[in-house]
Formats: C-alpha cells, sequence, structure tokens
C-alpha cells in the first residue's frame, strides 16, 4: 500500500529539484520535472481510487512529528472514498493546469519559479487532503495558504500583486486562529487529535455542554464553529470572502487551480470530513447554511455588474463555494463534495478560458473593451460556452446535476432552514446564469471594442493552451453524469454512483419529498437557469443600450453593487487604521515613550543625577578598564581551580 | 573531584576555551587583522566541535544533570565550582557556540575598527554566556551572569550605533538593578537554607510562602529585565537597533534567553508555591507582552527596530508558555525559546547582510530587494515564515504547543495569545513585501547578492528552521525527563498548607 506515499511526495520532490536547480540547470525545461511529477500522482491516485472502489481503505503513520506529555500527531494518511474523489480532482486539474502553463508562461523569467511553486502547492493540497489528523489538516491547509500568498504576489514588483498576497495571507489567518482554537478544544475533549477516534467517540459527547470564555456552551457546536472559522476564510465565505477577488493578480493558471477548482475547496472538504462532528449540532449546521446561501446570494449580486474578467468569475466561484457549504449546512455531504467535483472542471475551465482571452488580448481583462472574439478563437469560445452552459445548470452537463442535488436536498431534507435555502439557491442559479453569459456576451459576440492594435494581434492559444480545455472541456460536460439523480437514473438502469461511493463516509440523508416534488424543484432550476441565460441575451444581445440605462436610474444599487457593498473599505475604517493608528500614538508614543520610558529616565535622575555621574566616568576609556576586569575575574577562578586540582 | 562520562572536563573546556582564545587574541599585535579574525573563528569553531558530544551522548532517558564537574572552590564560604546541564540548559550551550561561530563570520568585513577588542569580547561573552547555563552553583552563576553583561555593554557602546552610548548605558543600568535584586535573593537564600550555594541542593527544600513570595519577586527582576517582559522592555529596542549585527545576533539569539532560563532553573523549583500562585500575574504579563509587542511592530519604520519589538512578542509566547506549567506549554516554551535564538538570530543576521551593503536601516530605503538579490530574498522568506509560525519550520511547533499549553492553563489567555498569531503574520508579511517587493528602490540597484561568507553564515539556521519544523522529535527528546521532574516538582512541592495563601495572595492581584 505504501505506493500512494507517492501521491504527495513526488511533486514535493520536483519542487525541490525545481528549486533548487531550476535556476541554473533547468530553465526553460522546468516544467518537466513538475509535470511529470504530477502526473504520476494523477496515475497513482487513479490507482487508489479503483482501489477504493474495491473496498479498500488505508489510514498509516509515517512517522511521529510532534509529541508531548499526553499530545501526539504524526504525518499519516487517511485514504478513503472522501480522500480518493479530491486525490482525482487534485490531481486531475493540477496535472492539465501544468501543461497550460508551460504555454501561458511561456517565456516568463521565473518561469522555474513559477513551477517550483505549483509543485509545493500541489504537494501541501495533496497532504492536506490525505491527512488522517487535525494537525497534518493544518499543515496542508497552511502550506496552500502559502504557496497561494507566492503566486498571487508572483509578479511581486507590481504593489497591487504583493498587496493582494499578503492581504490574502492575512485575512486566512483571522480564520486560522478560530480553526486552531478548534484544535486545541478537540484535543482537550477526546485527548486526541487523530479523525478516527475523534469521529468515532464523538456521539459520547452530543449532549455535553462546556465552559468556553465563561459562557455554558454545547461542545460539539463549539468545535464545529471554530473549525468552520477556517473554513470561512480559506474558501472565501462572508466576512472573509475580501481576499479572494483580489486573488486575481496572481497569473491566470493559479487562479484557475488555486483560487477555483483546489484550494478555495478545502473548507467545504474540512466541514465534509468533520460531518460526524457537524452532525451532532443542529445549530452549526444552520449556521453552514445560512453562511453558504447569504455568501452565493451577495457574491452573485456582485457579479452582475464587474467589468474584470477574472473578477466576474472569482465571484462566481464565492458564489458557489456558498452553494457547497449550503449543501454541508442542510446535511448533503455528498452533494456539496458533488459540486465540488463538478465545479473543479467547469470553473478551471472557465479561468483557463479566461487566460486565453488575456492572452489574445495581450493581458486586457475589461470586458467591455472586448466583444466578437468568437471567430478569433473558436475552441476557446466553445469550451467558455459550454463551460458557461454547464455552470448555468443546461440539463445534461456537469453542473446541472450538482446544482440540482443541493437544491433537492434542500427542499426535502429535514433541515429548519431547507427551504429558505433552496429560495435563496433557486435564485442565485438565476443570477449565476445571467452573469455568466453577460460575460459570454460581452466577450465573444457583438463588435470588438477594443483598440485597432489589439484587434490585428487577436489569435487563438497555442496547442499547449487549447487542449488542457478541450480536455477539461470533457469533465464539464461529463463529470456530472456519475450523480445522475434515481429520479432520471431509475428507468434507464443509472444509478447515483457518487452518492452509493460515498455513503460509507458522508452518509446520505434520506429526502421526504415525492417525486413530483423533485420533479417540480428540478424544472424550476432549469427554468430560472434559461430565463438567466435569456435576460443577459436580451440585455447585451437584443437591446445593449439597456445595462447603461439601467445602471443610472438605480444608480445607487448600482455603485453598491460595483464597489463590493464596501466590505474592503469598511475593514480598512474599522480594523487596519485604528490598530496601526493606535500603534503609533498610542503605545509607541504614549505608553513606550511617556510612561515607561519616563519612570526609567526619571528613577536615576531622582537619585540625584547618579546617571549623569555615570554616564561621564563610562564614555571615556572604561571599556578597557572593563575587559581587564572581566579577564581579571575569569584568570583568578582559573588560578584558584588550578590549585585546587 | 567528581567526573563525567565524557572522561575530561567538557563544560569546563567549553568555558574557558573561548577565554583562553581572547587572552590568545592579547597577545596578537593589533596590526594582524586577519590573523586574529581567523585565530577568533577557530576558537568558535572548535568550541563547537568540542559541544557537539554533548548532543550525542546525552542521556535522554533521566532528569539528572549530566557531564557533571564538581569541585571545592572557597570552602570558608562553601561556594564550589559545580557545572552540569540537564535537558532544559543542554540546547542552549549548543545554541551558543554555533551562534559565536555565526556572529564571528557576519562581523567578518563590517567591523573595521578596534578589530582585536571585538573578538576579545565575542569569545569573552561566549564562555561567560556557557557558564551561566551550566553553573549549579548560586555563586559562580552569578558571577558569569555578570561577567555577561560587560563585554555585552562594550559589544554595544563600542561598534554600535550613532545611539550607541545611550543604549548601552540604558541595557547596563537595567540589567544591573534587576541583577542586584537577585543578589539580594541569593544571600538571603543562602543564609536561610543554613550556608549553601548548591542549587539542586536548595531546589529540593521547603520553604515559608512569605519568604518564597518575596524571593520570587527578587529573582523576577533579575529575569524579566532579560527576558524582557512588558513593562520593562524599553530597553531592548534601543539596544538591539544601536548593537552591531554580531551584537543584537547574541542579545537576540541567547541573552535574553537567560530570563527564561532563569524561571526555569531557579524561579519555579526553588519556589514552586509562590510560582503556581503568580501564574496568574505571569499570564497577564505575558498576553500583554504578546500583542503589545506585535502591535507595535506595525509602526516601526526601523528594521532592527520592528525585528527588536517582534522578540519582545515572541518571548511573551514563551513565557506564555512556562507559566502554564504544564508539558505542552513549557516544552513548547523551551523550544521557542531556541527557535527564537535561531529565527531571530537569523534575521538579525540577515539585517546585518543588507545593512553592509546599503548602510541604512530605514524600511523606506528598501523595496524590490527580491528582483536584486533572489537568493537573499529566499532565505529571508524562510526566517519569515518561521517567525509568524508557518507549519514545517521550527516556529510553528513552538507556537502550537505553546498555544495548547496555554489554552489548557486558562482559556481567554491562550485565545488572546492566538491573535499575536494574526498580527505577527501581519507585520512580517507587511515588512517583506516593504523590503522586497514592489518597485525597486534606486538605494538597491545593483546590489550583489549573498557570497559564500554569507551564505555559510546563514544555512545552518536554514537547515535548523527545517529540522526542529519536521522532525522535532530530536530537541524535544531531550526536554521529556526535566520537564516532567520540574512539573512534578512546582506542583507538588512546598509545605502543606501553604497552598491556602497562595490563593488569597493570588485573589488579591486579580
Amino acid at each position: 500500500m505504501n505506493y500512494y506515499l507517492l501521491i504527495p511526495f513526488l511533486p514535493l520532490a520536483a519542487f525541490l529539484i525545481n528549486i533548487l536547480f531550476g535556476k541554473s540547470l533547468l530553465k526553460e525545461n522546468a516544467h518537466w520535472v513538475a509535470i511529470l511529477a504530477v502526473a504520476g500522482s494523477w496515475v497513482i491516485s487513479v490507482a487508489t481510487l479503483i482501489d477504493v472502489m474495491g473496498g479498500k481503505t488505508l489510514n498509516q503513520d509515517l512517522y511521529t512529528w510532534v509529541s508531548s506529555g499526553g499530545f501526539k500527531a504524526s504525518v499519516g494518511f487517511l485514504i478513503d472514498p472522501l480522500t480518493a474523489v479530491m486525490l482525482i480532482v487534485v490531481t486531475t486539474c493540477s496535472t492539465l493546469i501544468h501543461i497550460y502553463s508551460t504555454g501561458y508562461m511561456h517565456g516568463d523569467n521565473g518561469y522555474y519559479r513559477f513551477f517550483s511553486y505549483l509543485s509545493l502547492f500541489t504537494f501541501c493540497m495533496l497532504m492536506l487532503v490525505m491527512a488522517n489528523n487535525f494537525m497534518q489538516l493544518y499543515f496542508g491547509w497552511e502550506g496552500v495558504g502559502l504557496c497561494s500568498y507566492f503566486l498571487i504576489g508572483y509578479y511581486f514588483n507590481k504593489k497591487s500583486a504583493s498587496d493582494a498576497g499578503k492581504k490574502a495571507f492575512i485575512v486566512n489567518r483571522f480564520g486560522d486562529f478560530g480553526f486552531g482554537i478548534g484544535i486545541f478544544v478537540i484535543f482537550l475533549t477526546f485527548g486526541t487529535i487523530y479523525y478516527e477516534p475523534v469521529f468515532s467517540q464523538a456521539g459520547a459527547f452530543a449532549t455535553k455542554t462546556v465552559n468556553f470564555l465563561g459562557y455554558d456552551v454545547h461542545l460539539m457546536t463549539l468545535i464545529a464553529l471554530l473549525l468552520f472559522c477556517g473554513s470561512i476564510g480559506k474558501s472565501a465565505q462572508m466576512p472573509l470572502h475580501v481576499w479572494l477577488p483580489d486573488a486575481m493578480e496572481g497569473p491566470t493558471p493559479v487562479s484557475a487551480l488555486i483560487h477555483a477548482a483546489t484550494m478555495v475547496t478545502a473548507g467545504v472538504f474540512l466541514v465534509a470530513r468533520c460531518s460526524p462532528i457537524f452532525s451532532l449540532s443542529e445549530t452549526a449546521l444552520m449556521v453552514v447554511a445560512l453562511t453558504g446561501a447569504i455568501t452565493s446570494l451577495f457574491a452573485a449580486t456582485i457579479g452582475l455588474v464587474q467589468n474584470d474578467l477574472k473578477r466576474i468569475i472569482a465571484y462566481s466561484t464565492v458564489s458557489q463555494l456558498g452553494y457547497m457549504f449550503l449543501a454541508c449546512g442542510v446535511g448533503a455531504y455528498t452533494a456539496g463534495i458533488f459540486h465540488l467535483y463538478t465545479h473543479a472542471f467547469f470553473k478551471a475551465l472557465l479561468f483557463l478560458c479566461a487566460g486565453s482571452v488575456m492572452h489574445a488580448m495581450s493581458g486586457e481583462l475589461d470586458i467591455q473593451k472586448m466583444g466578437g472574439l468568437k471567430k478569433h478563437m473558436p475552441i476557446t469560445y466553445w469550451t467558455m460556452l459550454i463551460a458557461s452552459l454547464s455552470i448555468a445548470g443546461v440539463p445534461g452537463l456537469a453542473g446541472f446535476f450538482s446544482k440540482d442535488e443541493i437544491l433537492w436536498m434542500a427542499y426535502s431534507g429535514p433541515s429548519p432552514v431547507g427551504k429558505l435555502v433552496w429560495l435563496s439557491g433557486t435564485l442565485v442559479a438565476f443570477l449565476t446564469a445571467f452573469y455568466s453569459f453577460r460575460l459570454i456576451f460581452l466577450t465573444f459576440h457583438g463588435k470588438f471594442r477594443g483598440t485597432h492594435e489589439q484587434e490585428h494581434h487577436l489569435h487563438e492559444s497555442p496547442k499547449s493552451m487549447t487542449i488542457p480545455l478541450m480536455l477539461l472541456c470533457v469533465g464539464a460536460v461529463a463529470s456530472g453524469w456519475v450523480g445522475i439523480p434515481a429520479l432520471i437514473g431509475e428507468n434507464l438502469g443509472i444509478h447515483n454512483y457518487i452518492a452509493e461511493f460515498m455513503k460509507p463516509v458522508l452518509g446520505h440523508p434520506e429526502g421526504h419529498g415525492t417525486h413530483g416534488e423533485e420533479m417540480m424543484v428540478m424544472l424550476v432550476s432549469v427554468a430560472v437557469g434559461f430565463a438567466g441565460i435569456g435576460l443577459a441575451y436580451f440585455m447585451y444581445m437584443m437591446r445593449p443600450d439597456l445595462p447603461g440605462k439601467l445602471a443610472t436610474q438605480f444608480s445607487g444599487a448600482y455603485k453598491v453593487l460595483f464597489n463590493k457593498y464596501y466590505v474592503d473599505e469598511l475593514y480598512s475604517a474599522i480594523i487596519v487604521r485604528p490598530t496601526i493608528w493606535i500603534a503609533r500614538n498610542i503605545l509607541i508614543g504614549v505608553t513606550d515613550a511617556r510612561i515607561i520610558e519616563a519612570i526609567v529616565n526619571g528613577v536615576p535622575s531622582a537619585i540625584g543625577g547618579f546617571s549623569r555621574q555615570l554616564r561621564k566616568v563610562q564614555t571615556g576609556f572604561l571599556h578597557h578598564y572593563a575587559l581587564i576586569m572581566a579577564a581579571g575575574v575569569l584568570i583568578v577562578m582559573g588560578l584558584m581551580l588550578m590549585r585546587s586540582w | 573531584m567528581e567526573t563525567n562520562s565524557m572522561g575530561f572536563p567538557i563544560l569546563s573546556a567549553l568555558i574557558f576555551l573561548p577565554v583562553a582564545g581572547a587572552v590568545l587574541l592579547l597577545l596578537i599585535p593589533r596590526s594582524k587583522e586577519m590573523l586574529i579574525k581567523a585565530v577568533a573563528l577557530s576558537v568558535s569553531i572548535l568550541a563547537f566541535i568540542i559541544s557537539l558530544p554533548l548532543f550525542s551522548g546525552f542521556n535522554k532517558a533521566t532528569h539528572a544533570m549530566q557531564f557533571v564537574e564538581r569541585q571545592a572552590w572557597i570552602p570558608t564560604w562553601n561556594i564550589t565550582y559545580y557545572l552540569g546541564l540537564d535537558g532544559i540548559s543542554i540546547l542552549f550551550v549548543l545554541l551558543s557556540t554555533l551562534i559565536t561561530i555565526l556572529s564571528i563570520l557576519i562581523s567578518w568585513e563590517s567591523i573595521k575598527n578596534k578589530v582585536k577588542e571585538f573578538y576579545i569580547s565575542v569569545l569573552i561573552m561566549e564562555g561567560a554566556m556557557i557558564g551561566v547555563f551550566c553553573a549549579l552553583d548560586f555563586f559562580l552563576f552569578y558571577i558569569f551572569w555578570e561577567a555577561m553583561l560587560i563585554p555585552m555593554y562594550l559589544l554595544i557602546g563600542v561598534w554600535g550605533g550613532p545611539n550607541r552610548v545611550y543604549a548601552a548605558i540604558k541595557f547596563f543600568l537595567y540589567t544591573l538593578v534587576g541583577s542586584v535584586l537577585m543578589l539580594v535573593g541569593i544571600i538571603v537564600l543562602y543564609f536561610h537554607a543554613g550556608r549553601t550555594f548548591d542549587i539542586l541542593d536548595l531546589a529540593t527544600r521547603t520553604y515559608p510562602y512569605q519568604l518564597q513570595f518575596w524571593l520570587f519577586w527578587a529573582f523576577f527582576a533579575a529575569f524579566a529585565v532579560k527576558v524582557p517582559m512588558f513593562p520593562v522592555h524599553t530597553w531592548l529596542p534601543d539596544a538591539h537597533t544601536e548593537a552591531p549585527t554580531a551584537g543584537s545576533v547574541i542579545l537576540a539569539a541567547v541573552l535574553i534567553k537567560m530570563g527564561a532560563y532563569g524561571f526555569l532553573r531557579f524561579s519555579m523549583p526553588l519556589f514552586p508555591e509562590a510560582a503556581r500562585a503568580m501564574t496568574p500575574a505571569m499570564l497577564t504579563l505575558s498576553v500583554i507582552a504578546i500583542i503589545y509587542g506585535a502591535v507595535i511592530c506595525l509602526a516601526q519604520t526601523d528594521l532592527k527596530r520592528l525585528i527588536a519589538y517582534s522578540s519582545v512578542s515572541h518571548m511573551g509566547f514563551v513565557t506564555l508558555g512556562i507559566f502554564a506549567l504544564n508539558t505542552q506549554g513549557m516544552e513548547g516554551g523551551i523550544l521557542q525559546m531556541i527557535n527564537h535564538g535561531i529565527v531571530t538570530g537569523a534575521l538579525f543576521l540577515s539585517v546585518g547582510v543588507i545593512y553592509d551593503r546599503t548602510h541604512t536601516r530605514q524600511i523606506a530605503d528598501y523595496g524590490g530587494v527580491a528582483s536584486v538579490m533572489p537568493v537573499y530574498a529566499s532565505l529571508f522568506i524562510v526566517f519569515t515564515l518561521a517567525s509568524i509560525g508557518l507549519p514545517s519550520t521550527n516556529g510553528f511547533i513552538g507556537e502550537f504547543l505553546i498555544l495548547l499549553g496555554g489554552f489548557t492553563a486558562n482559556q481567554p489567555a491562550g485565545v488572546l495569545a492566538a491573535t499575536g498569531i494574526i498580527i505577527g503574520a501581519g507585520y512580517m508579511l507587511w515588512l517583506y513585501q516593504r523590503v522586497f517587493f514592489m518597485e525597486t528602490n534606486a538605494k538597491v540597484t545593483g546590489l550583489a547578492d549573498v557570497n559564500m561568507r554569507e551564505l555559510v553564515t546563514l544555512l545552518p539556521m536554514v537547515i535548523l528552521v527545517f529540522w526542529i519544523g519536521i522532525y522535532p522529535d530530536t530537541f524535544l527528546g531531550f526536554m521529556h525527563e526535566s520537564v516532567r521532574h520540574l512539573i512534578e516538582r512546582v506542583n507538588t512541592g512546598g509545605a502543606p498548607g501553604a497552598t491556602t495563601i497562595a490563593k488569597t495572595v493570588s485573589e488579591i492581584l486579580q
């Protein structure tokens, strides 16, 4: 079974080789090491998936990492159905994006550095999903955060890029603050931080309350919510969503891999992994569901009016991540992971298409300056169109199945907020279809609105970029077919494979609805999807003057949305600036300088200018005397020793 | 005369070899600078090599003192020359011998005047530092403790920056005032216990609570200044900022560890009940130091001053862990002392590297250094990440155990202290951004990347950062037995009935 270890350690080896020898030896061949390693991980991941489907699981420690008193953590691996699916998502996306990057990053003078970071990221992400204890999970968690920091700030000479990287790291630390304390509480409750004993004993604490900071709280709710703090940060949920849109400063393949397909979904993975804990707390689940629902609605509304190609997709990611949490919050962890898996394909594809467009447009990101790209870059157009159809929930495509599963589980499940989040989820489905097609129409249809120079330069991207697009496109179409609901599959003899596969880990909540209701939910979601596409077509193809008019008509609302509800400005005003002001004016200016220093400097002078006398003596040649004095003391000591021997 | 398992007095050799080296330097004419440097470097390397058997020959299965040397010295006063190491002190000796080599290497070209005296000071410093960690006789300990002050005073006052004299005197006075109170404490203890300076013997007796209480605070004065704990920290930023690179490195890596070491070696085993009773006060001061030190870093404009204040915050973590009085906290605290020595030492070494090229400490004078000095930038990021406790670096292991221990002992303290890691990420990454990222500042264009000597100076630190981060067992293994023994002593030591007094006192304090 030990060949599983190669899955994370191949990319680690690639990282080490590239970071040490990439600059001097490998140079423009740096991608070979990285691609071979990640492709190797992919092959083993597929083999692992097959093994796991055959009923094998693995829970094995490699070595003890930290041990102190009763606390022990190891570098150890757990491979079960949840891990196996995550391995496939991570290695597939990572491999394709590595290949894409050879084209996209061609000629960049940090080529080896870029691939080193990608390998390091893949390693950390794999360590995260393969962990068998919370400490290693935390290692992977922070590790991917670090790579995200490096890659967002990849163009480090740009102030905006280095600002964005720093912001991502620090905002995530806010979430990790809660996550870390959650791990402490887990240790103090269970006496261990290994998944297996923690999850198997969780039931025994189902009704226990503890005192936390002076409040009596339900223990499982406390642990679940503290862990969820980490998820909020990593998966960019409200109120810690602010870093993800800025993260688009990174190169586009990074946005696809880290900020869409894999890292940002780690929060969802965490909730699913800890489902035995979350399931014991109705309150925690409700918080998860509502956070997801509110975030998805909030981000979708912002996405409606943005003009930056990548930021639209970024807000779409925030919104879709909210969808996944919504699913977990109604107890449908499988549906959440299912959406994570389909989303990885169509969202990575959307980003890579955006990268292809940027490549053609020499880095231009404003969709108002695009238009009519369809005829210049047909492969990019068609793949992006299919990805958008998938995210809009057009029947048969991947996004349709996972989205429908979530909405149906919300509607029919036992959650007290189920109907509410179903309603908001349906609204989001409408908005998603609308902004996705607004993007398609403005970018690829109509007339080109950029400069002549840009127009002259328009071209389809090289094969190294378009082939990954086409492969991901297969995923965006077909990845949902493993989760076809019984309602459709029954008569065709198709099972809901993913639900069956995940059942041992994540369970499968039984819905309480009839076939008729299920059909209704499905039809509604399809209908709003088409309505969204239709409205976008109407506004941007038939009546292109309309959006501008609406923006002036409702300028207040438009401004709020365009400025992302002013959340960044709010944080700056209530957290960042006051803290620095206090540091500068109170701590340095008053406490250190006026109070402590006054006492320190005051005492000697109160003793009658003692210090002034001392200063006079000591600024002379005292150091010579002192040196001799010190030497003297030591020599005398030595002599005395020798005498007594 | 007791001898140890090594067959030769290894600890004495470690203490007096550098001193002998210093004497040798005295004999070399000052015109032969190269020879002076070569001798100093060789002596420090030799001391390091001699210290290695400590690492390999230490018996981790016992808390007893090892490599013991004991010799009657001044029998009239019952003073003995008594040395030994246990799981708490051994790593500091190794750290001292390593840091001395690096300090000499980093000063190779930057110290140009009074070269001879400089290296003499550094070597005497080394001997005194090792002596402090080895001494098991209070008299001997105090001699080393004070002897350390002189070379450090000189390092700051002679080879420091423009405001060096002020900083040196401030450092000297602060430490001296603390030390004098400790001296009084030592003398009181000496007479109370029937004229003995034997630390191990003293640490097995019981003292009346009143006495413990006063002596705890007398010792506290000396140790708190050294750590430095809030509010007696203000000498540190000045001393660090003005000291030459080697001075800052030794100060950060070893000297300020002695305060926390003092708590572990003296305050806790000697005055267990007082230590227990004072926990709330100690935890409070630690948490204040963590947050205060971190927030104040956000407003610093001087590279060295920022790192100095970050030391206040990090040492707050150390005292928090130690006074959590549980295994995780204490082991984390000790490990974090080593970590802080490595990371902050390395940060000061790194600042020294660039200061030698630009002669400015102002953060605003930098920017875009990563494009000019890529190797330097990657070394610096390793230390930055270790400083903010990224998993797989040493800082994470220490901080995690401390926060776990702190949270176990006192929930609010643990939670408040954990905010320190958010702010820590804030100021360190901001520092890194302003120095290394963004547009290249005209003042740094064309700077040469690290040379071989500088690389050799920094690489051991990189290795240690990851070694402790990935396989901390090598280092934590030294501590388990000694820490277990110490916690046992703190929790069970003392006369019965005295706990009630302890409670009242702590209630009054709260």
